[in-house]
């Protein structure tokens, strides 16, 4: 038998020629079709957003509920369900048929709280999804990573949780918007609460999560109590997700301060608290002081993680589900209808960022990011849940009422663990766009990315 | 001549491979830039690692280290120096490659498990320093990104300043697909130079110390230098993928150092193949595409993707393929790890092997011969 003398080489090589050939129109023509910006829907029936969540690491609890908010969202402005806060935002331009006419679909990527695994999963969302907006995030650096990203890329991005002022203050951009409130206005939230509650004459002692959100909210803390006349003892900082504090909390006990100001966030703050309470913290009584702890940014998430141990300890709080007004209810109940419990703070963020987003695109007429980053600057809406709320055009940071809050003492329900103490209006906490913590940014141009 | 001839035809076929992977992945959704520009530049860490363990048996822990050396050393390059990528790559190589020396230096006095060990505290060690302690230059967990108002010393004469400037190379643009083109070059001419290593006299030394270094010792070599060299090359090939991770991406985090991404390479090279010229590529590739592809799928895709099935069955296997992606990626990669390992010790390049075996490929014998 005879065969041809084609050996495997040839054959190889043949194919990749071709291959080659058959690929080069693909490379040099991929302009030809080039649109006024980086993934425009164009006559698609359909438009894609990227929502970018942590769903395994320490934040992983506030990542799945960012995702349940996210899901109903897409749900009320597709027009399914019973439509939740889009009956009570107002103004509102949207129609519940979708975005300007186009069914919303998404994506999904893991963030892993890391900032690199954040900005693969948002550029896989970006180039091969053709999303034209990613919201999510549950810690700041990841959300700063990726607000950085977006601005490279050219699309719009909604931040979820994310509390450290960096993230409109020195490393804000034009594309990024955040709706959660920040370290400083919780340190302008608590400090008159807590002096009422405490006194003037306090030591305080730091534990403080080692990133930008942690280093950001404990000079904010910092600077607001030492305004009421306390001291700092010390400021630790320790490595997020570290699991086990013990080795942290052992050196308070001697250290003469009164007061533990836990800087941490998610699953590290239910550990260093708990851990704090049993090695009895909580029982000592110093300088005649009973022993406190301060958890600044609070959400229900952690503590019904924390249990007991959350019972009367001061926090802050961006939104909680048993505010009384119109929009939040209509939230809790769509939300406690679909998963059967009631939305984090997390939660709520991520669903008023996706609304606020497609009603922006809607009063803009356009998904292009620069027209859309127009209808947001300087947008003045109510009925979310925070009163009347404004996104400053100078940071893009939204401005509107902190809640103060304390762990229950007989809570009613496994979810019922929050108090709110106090609404802080949002003249007290409203800060110029130069103030310290937050100077040294720029917004920049804005960026429609190149299609 | 056979030989040269075959080093020919080889680089061709991977030069026309990888040039190509815009193609040929795009089937199976892997066609979009930040992927292909992964499977370059982890291909290339892959590759240099194989110059170290699949050639001379050391197993090290701790080259995550030199990838995130490169990174740092690429991104202040960029903050510093100008946005032109050649003096970041120059920069983070040489600064990784100063770091392995010392690193090696130390942990080469010891062999095997002790080495491991070494190495990989030695990488937690410069993890936990980038983390907190040298926060002023690695801006701790956060990770270092440019700003506008960074120095930028050599292009301070030709900015046009208005907003953040992006990496380029001499103004072509180092993201999308040029940036992968550009790293499929550098994956390139490193596999070059890798083959070069592995057929040179100096990689038959390291050939010989994988399969018995005391007899090497006996016959009079000196197998030291040639250890540390091996260690240097590979974190410098570390810090090349680091420093041209920075490129595509002006970002560097200190999670790039954890000892994860160093376990990481280490399976990368397993699963393709430990000691082939090819293998730390495709484990490379294999791995990313896991890390990527799987992990973005959820119910909804998932159900979208069974959409063919009668309704009964479309759940019940959405329901038993749930686990294994999303979230639960990484229980999809132990499981396949688990078989390569079992079934083909070798590799997937040992795989390839045996399927060529098995339909008497007589062409000729495969090129890179895997121990």
């Amino acid at each position: 038998m005879k065969q041809p003398k084609i050996n495997r080489r040839d054959v190889l090589k043949g194919g990749a020629a071709l291959g080659l050939a058959g690929a080069a129109p693909m490379f040099f023509t991929r302009n030809a079709y080039a649109a006024s910006y980086l993934n425009d829907p164009g006559n698609a029936a359909t438009v894609t957003l990227g929502f970018n969540v942590p769903q395994t690491g320490a934040y992983a609890d506030e990542g799945a509920d960012e995702l349940r908010a996210y899901e109903l969202a897409v749900q009320h402005i597709n027009g399914e369900g019973d439509g939740g806060m889009l009956n009570t935002m107002q103004p509102s331009a949207l129609k519940g048929n979708g975005i300007l006419g186009k069914k919303v679909e998404y994506v999904t990527g893991d963030t892993q709280t890391k900032s690199d695994a954040a900005r693969a999963s948002a550029k896989r969302m970006i180039e091969k999804d053709g999303a034209v907006m990613i919201t999510g995030g549950s810690s700041s650096g990841v959300a700063i990573a990726v607000q950085g990203l977006c601005q490279e890329a050219g699309v719009i991005f909604m931040a979820g949780l994310t509390h450290s002022n960096d993230t409109t203050g020195k490393d804000k951009r034009r594309n990024g918007f955040r709706h959660f409130f920040n370290g400083y206005m919780s340190g302008q939230a608590l400090g008159p609460v807590l002096e009422k509650a405490y006194g003037k004459e306090r030591n305080a002692y730091h534990l403080t999560a080692d990133y930008t959100w942690g280093w950001t909210q404990e000079a904010s803390i910092k600077a607001s109590t030492e305004n009421i006349g306390w001291k700092t003892n010390n400021t630790v900082k320790t490595p997020v997700g570290a699991g086990d504090f013990s080795q942290y909390i052992t050196p308070v006990l001697n250290s003469g301060a009164d007061t533990l100001i836990l800087n941490h966030y998610g699953k590290d703050m239910i550990n260093s608290l708990t851990q704090a309470v049993q090695f009895g913290l909580r029982d000592k009584n110093v300088n005649g002081n009973d022993f406190v702890i301060v958890v600044p940014l609070y959400s229900r998430l952690m503590a019904q993680g924390a249990g007991e141990n959350v019972k009367g300890i001061f926090g802050s709080t961006n939104w909680h589900w048993s505010l009384p007004d119109e929009g939040s209810q209509a939230f809790v109940k769509s939300f406690g209808q679909a998963y059967g419990f009631p939305p984090s703070q997390a939660a709520h963020t991520c669903y008023v960022q996706a609304l606020l987003y497609a009603d922006a695109c809607e009063r803009a007429g356009t998904f292009m990011p620069c027209e859309v980053v127009g209808a947001l600057e300087g947008h003045k809406f109510d009925g979310m849940g925070n009163g009347p709320t404004e996104y400053r055009a100078e940071d893009h940071q939204c401005f509107k009422d902190v809640l103060v809050v304390k762990g229950k003492e007989n809570p009613s329900s496994q979810f019922d663990v929050l108090e709110v103490v106090e609404v802080t209006p949002r003249a007290q906490v409203e800060y110029a766009p130069d103030n310290e913590f937050f100077a040294g940014g720029d917004l920049g141009p804005c960026n429609n990315g190149s299609a | 001549m056979n030989i040269m001839k075959s080093e020919i035809g080889m680089m061709v076929v991977f030069t026309i491979v990888i040039l190509t992977m815009p193609l040929w992945l795009a089937p199976i959704g892997a066609g979009y830039p930040d992927l292909l520009q992964k499977f370059a530049i982890f291909g290339l860490f892959a590759i240099g690692y194989n110059i170290l363990f699949g050639l001379t048996g050391y197993l090290s822990f701790g080259h995550a280290a030199f990838l995130g050396i490169g990174s740092y050393a690429a991104v202040w390059s960029f903050k510093l120096l100008t946005m032109n990528v050649l003096p970041a790559i120059l920069f983070g190589v040489v600064c990784s490659g100063i770091f392995a020396f010392c690193i090696g230096y130390v942990s080469l006095r010891r062999s095997g498990i002790y080495f491991s060990i070494l190495t990989l505290a030695f990488a937690q060690m410069s993890y936990n320093l980038a983390y907190s302690v040298l926060t002023p230059i690695t801006n701790g967990e956060t990770g270092l990104q440019l700003t506008i108002n960074d120095p930028r010393i050599l292009d301070a004469a030709v900015t046009s300043a208005t907003g953040l400037p992006s990496t380029t190379l001499f103004g072509l643009s180092m993201s999308g697909y040029s940036g992968f083109y550009f790293c499929a070059v550098v994956l390139i001419i490193g596999f070059f130079i890798a083959l070069r290593i592995s057929r040179s006299p100096f990689g038959l030394v390291l050939k010989g110390i994988k399969s018995n270094q005391t007899r090497m010792k006996y016959t009079g070599f000196n197998t030291r230098p040639y250890m540390i060299t091996a260690f240097v090359i590979s974190g410098m090939y570390a810090g090349l993928a680091g420093s041209l991770m920075a490129v595509t991406d002006p970002l560097a985090g200190a999670e790039r150092m954890q000892w994860t991404a160093s376990g990481e390479v280490v399976l990368m090279t397993i699963l393709g193949g430990a000691g082939t010229l090819v293998g730390p590529v495709l484990g490379a590739g294999l791995i990313k595409y896991f890390e990527n592809i799987f992990s973005a799928f959820n119910d909804k895709s998932l159900h979208e993707l069974f959409s063919f099935l009668p309704e009964i069955l479309e759940n019940g296997v959405v329901a038993i393929i749930r686990p294994f992606v999303g979230e639960g990626w990484h229980l999809m990669l132990g499981l396949l790890f688990m078989l390569i390992i079992i079934f083909l010790p070798g590799g997937v390049m040992k795989g390839i092997d045996r399927i060529k075996t098995k339909f008497g490929s007589k062409s000729e014998k495969p090129a890179e011969q895997s121990e």
